[in-house]
């Protein structure tokens, strides 16, 4: 008989009389996630009962479904479009989106004149602009590239703007004052001297809008997420951590990111409506990208066209609509996300 | 006749999740230039009950109950009564004066502002009273003209107390008014509130979690536990003989130092406090009894008599003084 | 004296950042292609000759750094601003001649913005949940979400030219009358619309913010001690709650200058404003790049400027600052 066993030893038979093993123990990482789980679910609770809050993301989802959708409720000719690129079929440029109700009419003399009816009716619900295309198709599409061009320059500044406001509270010292000087005097510049400067000199292009909202908005961004990084560096655990030998990467990914992503979270909220507004403010003086079709380039168009002198107020009135429901969407939930974050604010 | 009568005063919070009874029935007398002590854990009411005498609590909250300041009931009183009443007849000394403090205001200001408010248009007495409640309490006259984050901790609580005097009141509530001090500023601040009691005869109540503190300044003291009396007495007695055993155990987790018994034996009470939301049955502090008994999860105990001027709220007191 | 330090080191960083506008300005626009001298020869018609000695008017035989930077320092200091390429005018006298209506404009929405959206806010906040609060919170909410330009363009048509009830733009009329007094009455009906619209477009967002300071200051300590004391109502608020509440605000409606001018440009081309916003729109619908610049280091110059104001304000307003 030797010591060592041919034979798997049988678990059960070693186990015969002692109490059945309890449940293994959960590690670490599974704590602190369900711990996540457990604060965003209270969370949400919270934001459920708050009215305004769900109202706010109703209206959100709406639009975005509308974004989401516009290739299905507004078909249009995938064979005009000579470019292969992805941007292309994304936000198509003005041309290949809109039908059209122009037609020609003959005239005395034997010449002919484009006319255009600019008439509500329900194949165009909310009318047709000066050249007879229908509002509602531009105003469909506009909704998709409005979002888009918000989301897209939010995110770059968000990430910006956590990664400067991040490194700067964390690592402090002269790495601080570099990031926090940039961050000051982004913030110092008047958004719309800077975009009109970026905008002259690099001209106008979808690219272009996004980059010019973006660089005029991560300062903001940078500065919130640097002071909420300073409270948590300095909280003790942080320091414990430390001792502990934990390295930098350990603490910024483990205890820094989770305790600054609410406020990131809440902040990008308004950051996308705040983006939306300025794309439409630069459309309407000219920066925006002509060849697609936003809410705010549908205004310009509109405004240019002698909208307001020839009282044809639909022209103007559905994109400005939209971009005010949209924010209001955005708002609401900032709003809501805003008594959830802050407990002072909340009915004693 | 007393300054402040409590019968049967009841708060009940009201939360989503529905009522929670913070005071649960309390009488309390306060005689004239007596010092009251009200001690318990947090959580135990006493701070309540120091809001619902000026009826400071939140809106909506169920106060039940008479709260009778020299006779007259503070709960039934109209909004322009209470206002009138409010600081003139009983005065609140904050607990925190860290923030009870208005930031943008200097203390003078807010000191005068008092005496103001119930005798408007007396500008040039309000100065001189300031001048001299600062005098009282130990501070110099520059600090008139000082703002809060000018004044340390200790400076700050001594114009809370100069400014719960400025209208010479029946009653001072002081609301731990030593809890967010240093140990050595404690000490003095407790010095101060012994003199001007002493010097001006003031009736106290001295609302506390620190059991002797209460000893030093008090002349009578009630325990307090889960929302409600559970004993009384004068303020030596109570320290020295407990009756009740959540008294034994507070008084006996405060060790003498030097003293043997509490380095080898330390004593101390294990548990937490009762959620109010869920209170034990039968007597409230049973589950964590040292010395309870069968029928203490079912019978209710009163405040039964223990002694000359002593009551305790136990089914041991009630056993033996029916034996 | 602790104030004083403050206020010194708050101007000192003024104006360091003012010198990092006038180099930024002087880069971006060095990287165009492009010749500023024939650009200006072409709208004045001039020769070959003229041109040249225009491009050493300019400076721009020089190499650009050091001399053509200190040669646009000096200019700029000294109050040359650069040469329109449109007009061939300089900078400074288009910008001179309309500064004032912006001002004008820019100057009473602000303040009856910020005056009225904090009345708003208090108001609100005082009696939470009750129908004022719930009716302003919802107004606000939707004013603030409206983009200005299009806000503008609403009240243009509906109210100048479907109701003629104002005038379709400009800031008199031409000619203006005569007399003193019916001047400045045509001048305020042509800045009704313009400045109706740019204050209806921040006056949610200042009541919003009121309303959530005053709220947090409502639940701070120093307000319970106050109600202890007796205090009317009235005078809790308002010597206790709103001069702490107000203390952000401060900050923010200075934080804001720089959204109210991007507003006010686009509410003034929408208007046809005769102030530097439409001027600016021309400017970049014509690559007028002196112009642009110009107009860019005078906003700058004025969000600097305010954002110093700003700091003076809150010494005043806060005792606690006077100590750091």
């Amino acid at each position: 008989m030797s010591l060592i066993p041919n034979e798997p030893l049988d678990s059960s038979l070693m186990l015969r009389g002692s109490p059945p093993p309890a449940a293994p123990p959960k590690s670490p990482r599974r704590i602190a996630w369900d711990r996540r789980r457990r604060s965003l679910r209270e969370s949400w609770n919270t934001f459920r009962e708050n009215k305004i809050g769900i109202a706010g993301l109703v209206m959100l989802c709406i639009f975005i479904a509308i974004a989401v959708c516009a290739p299905l409720i507004v078909p249009h000719k995938q064979t005009e479009i000579t470019s292969g690129s992805s941007i292309n079929k994304l936000m198509p440029p003005l041309r290949e989106a809109i039908p059209s109700t122009c037609h020609e009419v003959s005239q005395e003399g034997g010449s002919t004149k484009i006319a255009c009816d600019t008439k509500f009716s329900m194949r165009y619900p909310m009318g047709t602009d000066g050249f007879g295309r229908s509002i509602f198709a531009q105003w469909v599409w506009g909704a998709r590239i409005s979002l888009l061009i918000g989301l897209t320059a939010t995110v770059i500044a968000m990430a910006v703007g956590a990664v400067v406001g991040i490194s700067g509270g964390f690592f402090g010292g002269h790495t601080d004052t570099f990031m926090n000087g940039i961050t000051n005097w982004f913030l110092v510049i008047p958004w719309i001297a800077l975009a009109i400067a970026m905008a002259s000199v690099l001209g106008p292009s979808l690219l272009n809008i996004i980059l010019v909202i973006a660089i005029t908005s991560w300062a903001s961004s940078a500065r919130l997420v640097r002071s909420q990084t300073l409270s948590v560096r300095n909280r003790n655990y942080v320091e414990r951590a430390r001792a502990l030998g934990a390295s930098n990467w350990h603490i910024i990914t483990r205890d820094i990111l989770p305790n600054v992503f609410p406020i990131i979270f809440a902040n990008t909220i308004l950051l996308v409506a705040l983006a939306i507004l300025s794309e439409t403010t630069l459309s309407i003086i000219g920066l925006g990208d002509p060849t697609r079709v936003s809410w705010g380039q549908m205004l310009e168009r509109g405004f240019n066209a002698g909208a307001s002198s020839l009282g044809a107020w639909w022209w103007l009135f559905f994109p400005g609509a939209g971009i005010t429901l949209t924010v209001l969407g955005f708002a609401m939930c900032g709003y809501a996300l805003d008594e959830i974050l802050n407990p002072r604010l909340r009915k004693r | 006749m007393s300054v402040l009568s409590l019968r049967d005063l009841t708060v009940t919070y009201q939360t989503r999740g529905g009522g929670l009874p913070a005071v649960r029935g309390v009488d309390l007398d306060v005689n004239r230039g007596e010092v009251v002590g009200l001690a318990g854990e947090s959580g135990c009411g006493k701070s309540t009950i120091a809001g619902a005498i000026l009826r400071m609590l939140p809106d909506g909250t169920d106060i039940g109950g008479e709260v009778l300041l020299d006779g007259e009931d503070v709960l039934k009183m109209k909004v322009g009564r209470l206002r009138a009443v409010r600081w003139k007849d009983a005065s609140i000394i904050f607990q925190g004066a860290m923030h009870s403090l208005n930031p943008v205001q200097r203390v003078g200001r807010q000191v005068a502002e008092a005496y103001i408010t119930h005798n408007p248009g007396k500008e040039k007495e309000a100065q001189a009273r300031v001048t001299k409640l600062f005098e009282q309490v130990g501070l110099t006259e520059g600090r008139v003209g000082d703002y809060p984050h000018q004044l340390s901790g200790g400076m700050k609580q001594r114009v809370m107390i100069a400014m719960a005097l400025a209208c010479d009141p029946k009653i001072v509530i002081a609301d731990e008014p030593t809890t967010a001090l240093d140990v050595m500023v404690q000490a003095q601040v407790l010095r101060l509130l012994k003199k001007l009691q002493a010097d001006l005869g003031l009736s106290m109540i001295f609302i506390t979690h620190d059991l002797s503190v209460l000893v030093d300044v008090c002349d009578r003291i009630a325990i307090m536990y889960a929302g409600k009396i559970v004993e009384q007495g004068r303020a030596k007695a109570v320290f020295e003989t407990p009756e009740h055993p959540y008294t034994k155990a507070l008084a006996g987790a405060f060790p003498d130092i030097g003293d043997d018994r509490y380095r080898l034996a330390p004593t101390g009470l294990g548990g937490d406090p009762p959620d109010p939301a869920d209170i034990p049955s039968g007597c409230p502090f049973h589950p964590r009894c040292a010395e309870r008994f069968e029928g203490c999860d079912t019978t209710v105990p009163d405040l039964y008599p223990a002694g000359e001027g002593r009551r305790a709220a136990c089914l041991l007191v009630r056993d033996r003084s029916d034996a | 004296m602790g104030a004083w330090k403050y206020i010194l080191k708050k101007f000192f960083q003024a104006f360091l950042t003012l010198l990092f506008v006038l180099a930024v300005n002087f880069f971006l626009f060095r990287v165009l292609p492009g010749d500023p001298a024939k650009s200006v020869a072409r709208s004045l018609k001039l020769s070959l000759e003229d041109t040249q000695k225009l491009r050493v008017e300019f400076g721009l035989d020089q190499p650009v750094f050091p001399n053509q930077f200190v040669l646009y320092v000096e200019n700029t200091v000294t109050g040359n601003l650069g040469t329109s390429y449109i007009t061939a005018r300089p900078v400074s006298e288009a910008i001179a001649t309309r500064v004032w209506w912006t001002l004008l404009l820019v100057g009473t929405s602000t303040v009856l913005a910020t005056g009225l959206g904090i009345i708003v806010g208090i108001k609100g906040a005082w009696r939470r949940g009750g129908t004022f609060d719930v009716g302003s919170l919802g107004v606000s909410l939707t004013l603030y979400s409206m983009p200005e330009g299009w806000l503008g363009m609403m009240l243009l048509t509906f109210f100048a030219v479907t109701l003629h009830v104002f005038p379709a733009g400009q800031a008199q009329s031409a000619p203006p009358p005569a007399g003193a007094i019916p001047q400045f009455v045509d001048i305020l009906n042509h800045l009704f619309l313009p400045c109706l619209t740019l204050t209806l477009g921040y006056i949610g967002e200042y009541s919003i913010i009121m309303r959530a300071s005053l709220l947090e200051t409502i639940n701070e300590d120093f307000v319970g001690t106050a109600r202890a004391k007796g205090l009317l109502d009235k005078n809790v608020r308002r010597h206790h709650a709103v001069p702490n509440a107000l203390l952000p605000i401060v900050t923010l409606v200075v934080l804001n200058f720089g959204y109210i001018l991007g507003g006010a440009i686009v509410v003034e081309y929408v208007f046809s404003y005769p102030g530097l916003g439409a001027f600016t729109v021309e400017a970049i619908n014509a690559n007028d790049f002196p112009v642009i610049q110009g107009v860019f280091l005078l906003t700058s110059a004025a969000v600097i400027f305010a954002n110093f104001i700003a700091d003076l304000l809150y010494v005043y307003l806060d005792p606690r600052v006077r100590e750091v």
